[in-house]
């Protein structure tokens, strides 16, 4: 015989501590259901604000990879300079334009390095793909190709130079219409791997990809919402700065933010030629060959291509989301937080305080079994039993309020915007890649979709023992002091 | 058998020191039936509770089979508890959410025994106080008398050499009392254990071999042959 044995029985299979424990549970209804759904509105607000946190980092990602692909671990852009981020312009001469009746009708396009970005020779390419923990590398060429088209009455004066007029807006003298219409382009290289860069977020809906026999070719890959809006479709031709391009493939963006990083892609080569900037890049994308490396990686890109240059990481690309998604990630990450602190301390307390106070009311009872020969182990493993099954249940009911929640958001799906960066502050500042020029200025909606994962239901079990234990621990070390002669004589 | 040997104990309430007991010199025989008598806070508690393991004595020894009880660490006092001693309480002492089967089991709880042993060892004890029929009832569901029955049973369970009750018949009708005490004392002629017994009931003490009287802690004994019983 002995106490040690007979404990360890009790707490496993002893039908005696069962006995005891589901009685005294049932006996005290009221208190084991006020425990129980105190820890279970912490459980479940523990359980919503990790998957709503979830569900914001994977909005932000997807945000993110619509504009860098999913591959991409670090971009590397170059800061732009004055003359580079100027404003654009259309300038007409006094002829210019034609005539029909009293109505003259002007044309115009451009095509340049989209807005807020600088070129760099693309030499850069070679040398980060050479450096060491990087895995691929991959230079595109962000284009803005711009068409402006007016009418005005034929005064015989030119109403040149005009700046960026809004669309179908009138001027003094007379009716007048503009129009502008802007294109993004991207020049990739098709001899490279897609893996990485902003088609690697993308499927093949019709057509084919581009390859590297079509280098130096007038063909295009279009986004798939361009193509409807365009109306164009494979073997349709667009046209690039008076130029004709054969549309050969249609893409369609995987990531939940639903556009690609660009309306069209065309091979690097025909790009470069078309907007004069040959042997120039306007960004890389950086594939590492781990995640431990990006650090590594990005110190040392940064020490090898100097300061006019910026290296950024997802991380740091992160903190470029913009709009109601990085609203909802700074309210899970800051206020869903705290309030899940503050509610399971206040469960816990009040876990603690109802069984102190039950040992308390319990005095006789314990002096009691004391008398006969209960050793304090035994007893505190009653104690501590009882509150760790109220936290179980509490625990249960939480994980089942929390996974109802979540469903109830996704079913609803409430849709958040992303941007991912502004034209003019683009990751790391002034001088994004291309596509960040895009999504600046259109914001993508992403329906919210909260995940449940294993580890957030294992959290949610644990803080639910964990109280228990608390609470158990406090009421144990209460009746360890209680004296049996003491504990009896209390009641006399 | 117990010897205690100047004896005393002091409680500390507040700033006063209360001399619970002074100078308590008492030999008990192995199936000895003692009553202690006395006033209220004369310390008749206080010694029952240092014969049962359940406090120390401030100063003295208290032996019990020749080992001091007073010596003892807590672990050893519970399991002198657990093995040899057995309580019956003037309120019954029961817990309330157990049935009756299951409070006299709680007494076999710390000695490791298998449940099935268990459970027969306390429907035996049940049926040895006439509650075989009552196994499944709650406390609430017994008149006081069944309830100290039960009380009776959970103290017997364990087979101890001593079985200590304190005011036992204190919260009963006089019938239920004559009951009660009878069955003790079939219990000590039976089983030949040491029975002591605490009570302010005349009629309860004049059934015991020895009566004990305690005032202000002294202890003093009454000749037997004074004692007219009936």
């Amino acid at each position: 015989m002995s106490d040690r044995i007979a404990i360890g029985r009790a707490a496993t299979v002893d039908p005696m501590f069962r006995t005891y424990l589901t009685r005294e549970l049932k006996n005290r209804r009221r208190q084991t259901l006020i425990v129980a759904v105190g820890m279970a509105l912490a459980i479940a607000l523990v359980i919503v604000v990790n998957s709503v946190a979830g569900g914001v980092k994977a909005a932000q990602a997807s945000a993110l990879a619509s504009v860098y692909g999913v591959g991409t671990d670090i971009t590397v852009t170059k800061a732009a300079t004055t003359s580079s981020s100027g404003t654009q312009q259309f300038t007409f001469g006094a002829g210019a334009g034609s005539t029909t009746g009293g109505t003259r009708t002007f044309n115009s396009a451009q095509l340049r390095t989209a807005r807020g970005v600088t070129t760099f020779a693309a030499t850069a390419v070679t040398k980060i793909a050479s450096t060491s923990g990087v895995q691929a590398a991959t230079g595109v060429l962000g284009l803005e190709s711009t068409t402006f088209s007016g009418q005005t009455p034929n005064s015989g004066s030119s109403s040149a130079p005009q700046t960026r007029p809004t669309a179908g807006t009138g001027t003094s003298g007379g009716p007048s219409s503009f129009g502008i219409d802007s294109t993004t382009v991207l020049g990739y290289d098709v001899a490279a791997s897609t893996a990485v860069g902003p088609l690697s977020s993308t499927a093949l809906t019709s057509g084919r990809m581009l390859t590297a026999a079509d280098a130096g070719k007038d063909v295009a890959v279009l986004d798939s919402d361009y193509a409807t809006s365009a109306s164009k479709k494979v073997g349709s031709t667009v046209t690039i700065d008076a130029k004709t391009f054969s549309v050969v493939g249609i893409v369609k963006s995987t990531s939940a933010s639903g556009a690609s990083a660009s309306n069209l892609y065309i091979p690097l080569d025909t790009a470069q030629k078309l907007s004069g900037d040959t042997g120039k890049v306007t960004s890389v994308f950086v594939q590492a060959t781990s995640a431990a490396q990006i650090g590594a990686v990005q110190t040392a890109l940064e020490k090898s291509l100097g300061s006019p240059m910026t290296v950024n990481t997802q991380a740091s690309l992160a903190s470029t989301v913009t709009g109601s998604v990085s609203t909802a990630a700074s309210l899970a990450q800051s206020l869903g937080l705290w309030l899940s602190v503050l509610v399971l301390a206040a469960a816990f307390l009040l876990a603690v305080l109802f069984t102190v106070s039950g040992v308390t009311r319990r005095t006789r009872e314990f002096g009691t079994l004391k008398a006969i020969g209960w050793t304090n182990r035994r007893v505190v493993g009653q104690v501590a039993g009882e509150s760790v099954v109220q936290g179980l249940l509490g625990g249960a009911i939480g994980v089942a309020l929390g996974l109802a929640a979540i469903a109830v958001v996704n079913v609803i799906h409430p849709t958040l915007t992303a941007s991912a960066a502004t034209a003019t502050a683009g990751p790391g500042g002034p001088g994004g890649p291309a596509g960040v020029a895009r999504a600046a200025t259109s914001a993508a909606s992403i329906a919210l979709s909260l995940p449940v994962t294993a580890s957030v239901l294992g959290l949610a079990v644990a803080l639910a023992i964990l109280g228990g234990l608390v609470a158990g621990a406090f009421g144990g070390w209460r009746a360890t002091r209680l004296r049996p002669a003491a504990a009896l004589r209390s009641v006399a | 058998m117990y010897q205690l040997t100047n004896i005393g104990k002091t409680y500390k309430q507040g700033s006063r020191i209360v001399t619970a007991l002074k100078d308590v010199d008492l030999t008990i025989e192995d199936g000895d039936h003692v009553a202690i008598q006395g006033q209220t806070g004369g310390g008749k508690s206080t010694l029952l509770q240092l014969l049962g393991a359940l406090d120390r004595p401030s100063t003295g020894s208290i032996l019990l089979d020749g080992k001091d009880l007073a010596r003892m660490r807590d672990a050893e006092l519970g399991r002198v508890r657990a093995t040899r001693i057995g309580f019956v309480f003037q309120g019954f002492n029961l817990i309330p959410t157990l049935t009756a089967q299951e409070n006299v089991e709680t007494a076999l709880a710390p000695l490791g025994i298998a449940a099935t042993d268990r459970r027969r060892r306390a429907a035996e004890a049940l049926a040895a106080v006439g509650l075989d029929t009552r196994a499944s009832h709650l406390p609430s569901e017994l008149s006081g008398g069944q309830q100290q029955r039960v009380a009776i049973a959970r103290a017997l369970v364990k087979d101890p050499s001593v079985l200590l009750a304190d005011e036992p018949t204190g919260a009963l009708d006089e019938d239920t009392r004559n009951d009660i005490i009878e069955l003790l004392e079939r219990i000590r002629d039976e089983r030949g254990i040491t029975l002591v017994v605490v009570t302010h009931d005349s009629w309860v003490a004049r059934r015991a071999k020895r009566r004990l009287q305690l005032r202000a802690g002294v202890l003093t004994e009454r000749p037997v042959a004074t004692v007219p019983v009936g």
